[in-house]
């Protein structure tokens, strides 16, 4: 079969141009906008910071997190800043600076471990609900309703209660509150999309149910998961430090977790207040940065600003 | 249906083909009804033919019943809540009643569909490329670089030029027009033998919707393909179709071939329509006359004519009992016409 009737059309076409000049991808094109977002920028900038300062951690800090100075501690005498220990000794002689640029690398673990974990775990359940439907859907939601009733720091106590008092089990809490977020969001999405156009289109030319669901449904999902993984990487370092502070974290002292150090330089706050401003200033930049980013991708990635 | 009224009662399918119809359409009846057991039948008894190769038009204003028509043919409407009653044949394959995994292998392959809006019909992730040759995987066998030149070929058919390198491009880069040529593409990339076009050009600005009506009528007329072409135009039907169908609230008021339909209307409804529509061979200053009322004033059509709360040719008889569909002038001149009181011929 030869369709060439068209072939003359063209000539005369007025619909001929297209916007874009080179294949871009959608996902380019957000990115391009994400370019153009101050937000995105300062967001993006901290992120960076942050995860820079985790990685290469040895080679930033000044001394080992754990060296001890006792050179000019007395009781009730903190060090305050100095030319050797810019930011400062802490209540036992060590570094404050470099405890910070450790510090940035236990969040970053624990956020990017409990993410992953609880990103997995609840788009695998969003999936499963959103593909199937039916008694499947109803079964899954079910599931996670029961684990959104569930007060996420009493679930992260039972959970430290259950595996004692360590880093893996920060991160499992921390990954269980998510699962219930992806699983929804996926779902809720999905579920919206399989009612699209594009689906009764694909439908009516006789793609399959799998296909549909995999190639066009899911891969449409997926921008509020993103924007909701960047949100949940801010949310698990805050709750990493909480669940420190209250003692949930790891046992080991040595471990310089910023909530940790918050919560032990509680007892000093009135002779060496800027102990604790420093964990505290370090948490608010780093959530502040993926929150920023998170809320930039939300807009490039919006379909009602799109076109 | 049947014997609903006097003896003049010719409740005849409309648009009967000499031959086998390709698609048989009889007493199609669609019913949605809600949780709070509130029904709406959508479909009335709808009976029609489209004969291999020949163009249908289905006309009717928002909610007539005639896109829901073609997706419960097709089996698209979905399970919950719906109930379609009646039979639908496609070359004598009963589609209501096939498993779903047959009528998957019919849709695209043997009827495919184009949908209004070719911004949202077409998937925004997959460049277009991919969503044309995955019909072809499907149906066609077609593979890799063989897949690709088929779908570059079928660009090239529906006038998308410069079509290898279109082929990488998503749809957002596209154009409204082009986005329906490549819908086109989509849907003839089987040769189906009937392709349904639910509104194709609506979305569309009037100069590229004359366009995609010629590439439409240029590729059905060179590949014999059978069209059910839906629209509320009267001016794309004109332009095209071999027999209309005029639907009002579920049911066909009036059929005809086309050229019986545009000179001699019967129904109220449809002289409603046509004295609507700005004509070129009226002159200059004539009044366009709308239907007075919405379509929401109407009467179930088991207690009378639908139409009449807003004809203005009504009489006693159009409320009391449906008005049966019947015949006008000879048998052989196929034009039907459901009133009991029809607008004289001129």
């Amino acid at each position: 079969m030869s369709l060439t009737a068209g072939a003359d059309l063209a000539a005369g076409s007025a619909d001929s141009g297209a916007t874009g000049e080179q294949a871009a991808g959608l996902y380019r094109d957000a990115f391009r906008r994400l370019r153009r977002s101050p937000t995105a920028i300062v967001g993006a900038a901290l992120v960076a910071l942050f995860v820079f300062v985790a990685v290469f951690a040895p080679l930033l800090a000044p001394y080992s997190p754990t060296a001890v100075d006792l050179t000019d501690i007395r009781p009730g005498v903190f060090p305050g800043p100095s030319a050797e220990h810019p930011l400062g000794l802490d209540q036992l002689g060590r570094d404050e600076l470099s405890r910070i640029i450790y510090g940035a690398r236990y969040s970053l673990l624990i956020g990017i471990v409990s993410l992953s974990l609880g990103a997995v775990v609840g788009l695998a359940l969003g999936l499963l609900a959103g593909a199937f439907g039916g008694w499947v859907d109803g079964l899954v939601m079910r599931l996670v309703d029961i684990m959104l009733a569930v007060p996420s720091l009493l679930l992260a106590i039972g959970v430290a209660a259950l595996l004692g008092p360590r880093l893996l089990s920060v991160m499992i809490a921390i990954a269980v509150v998510n699962v219930p977020i992806f699983a929804r969001l996926l779902r809720g999405s999905m579920l919206a999309q399989r009612r699209s156009d594009y689906a009764l289109a694909a439908r009516s030319l006789g793609v399959t149910r799998g296909r549909i669901v995999l190639q066009h449904v899911f891969p449409n999902s997926l921008a509020p998961v993103i924007v909701q993984g960047t949100l949940a990487l801010a949310t698990a370092i805050i709750e990493a430090a909480g669940l420190a502070f209250l003692g949930l974290g790891s046992a080991d002292p040595a471990i310089p977790e910023w909530g940790r150090m918050l919560a032990e330089t509680n007892a000093f706050l009135a002779s060496a207040p800027l102990l604790a401003l420093w964990p505290g200033l370090a948490i608010v930049l780093s959530v502040m940065g993926f929150y920023l980013l998170g809320e930039a991708l939300r807009e490039a990635l919006d379909p009602k600003l799109r076109r | 249906m049947s014997g609903d009224a006097g003896v003049a009662v010719v409740d005849e399918v409309p648009g009967l083909v000499d031959g086998t119809p390709l698609l048989k359409v009889r007493d199609l009846t669609v019913t949605f009804s809600s949780r709070n057991r509130t029904t709406v039948r959508a479909v009335d008894g709808v009976s029609l033919d489209v004969a291999p190769g020949s163009t249908v038009g289905i006309v009717g204003e928002s909610g007539s019943g005639k896109s829901v028509t073609s997706l419960a043919a097709l089996g698209l409407l979905g399970r919950r809540g719906v109930e379609v009653g009646g039979s639908v044949e496609f070359d004598g394959a009963d589609l209501l009643h096939m498993p779903e995994d047959e009528l998957r292998a019919v849709r695209g392959r043997e009827i495919a569909m184009i949908f209004q809006d070719p911004m949202s019909s077409l998937n925004p992730v997959l460049t277009v490329g991919r969503q044309i040759t995955e019909i072809l995987e499907r149906h066609r066998d077609l593979k890799g670089n063989e897949a690709r030149d088929r779908a570059a070929e079928l660009l090239q058919s529906v006038g998308i030029g410069d079509s290898l390198r279109r082929l990488r491009s998503y749809p957002h880069q596209l154009s409204g027009g082009m986005r329906q040529r490549v819908m086109i593409a989509m849907a003839l990339a089987c040769s189906p033998r009937l392709l349904i076009a639910d509104e194709p050009t609506t979305a569309l600005d009037v100069t590229i919707s004359a366009q995609i009506l010629e590439l439409l009528r240029l590729l059905v007329a060179e590949t014999q393909t059978a069209l059910v072409l839906i629209t509320h135009d009267l001016g794309v039907v004109a332009g095209m179709c071999d027999t209309v169908h005029v639907m009002y609230s579920g049911r066909i008021v009036e059929s005809a071939p086309r050229r019986a339909l545009f000179a001699e209307p019967q129904h109220p409804y449809t002289t409603g329509l046509l004295a609507s529509v700005p004509r070129m061979d009226q002159p200059r200053g004539n009044p366009l006359l709308p239907i007075p009322g919405s379509p929401s004033d109407t009467l179930p059509w088991s207690q009378g004519c639908a139409f009449a709360p807003r004809c203005t040719r009504r009489v006693p008889e159009s409320v009391g009992c449906p008005p049966p569909l019947l015949h006008v002038g000879s048998r052989a001149g196929r034009h039907l016409v459901r009133c009991v009181n029809p607008v004289p011929s001129p």
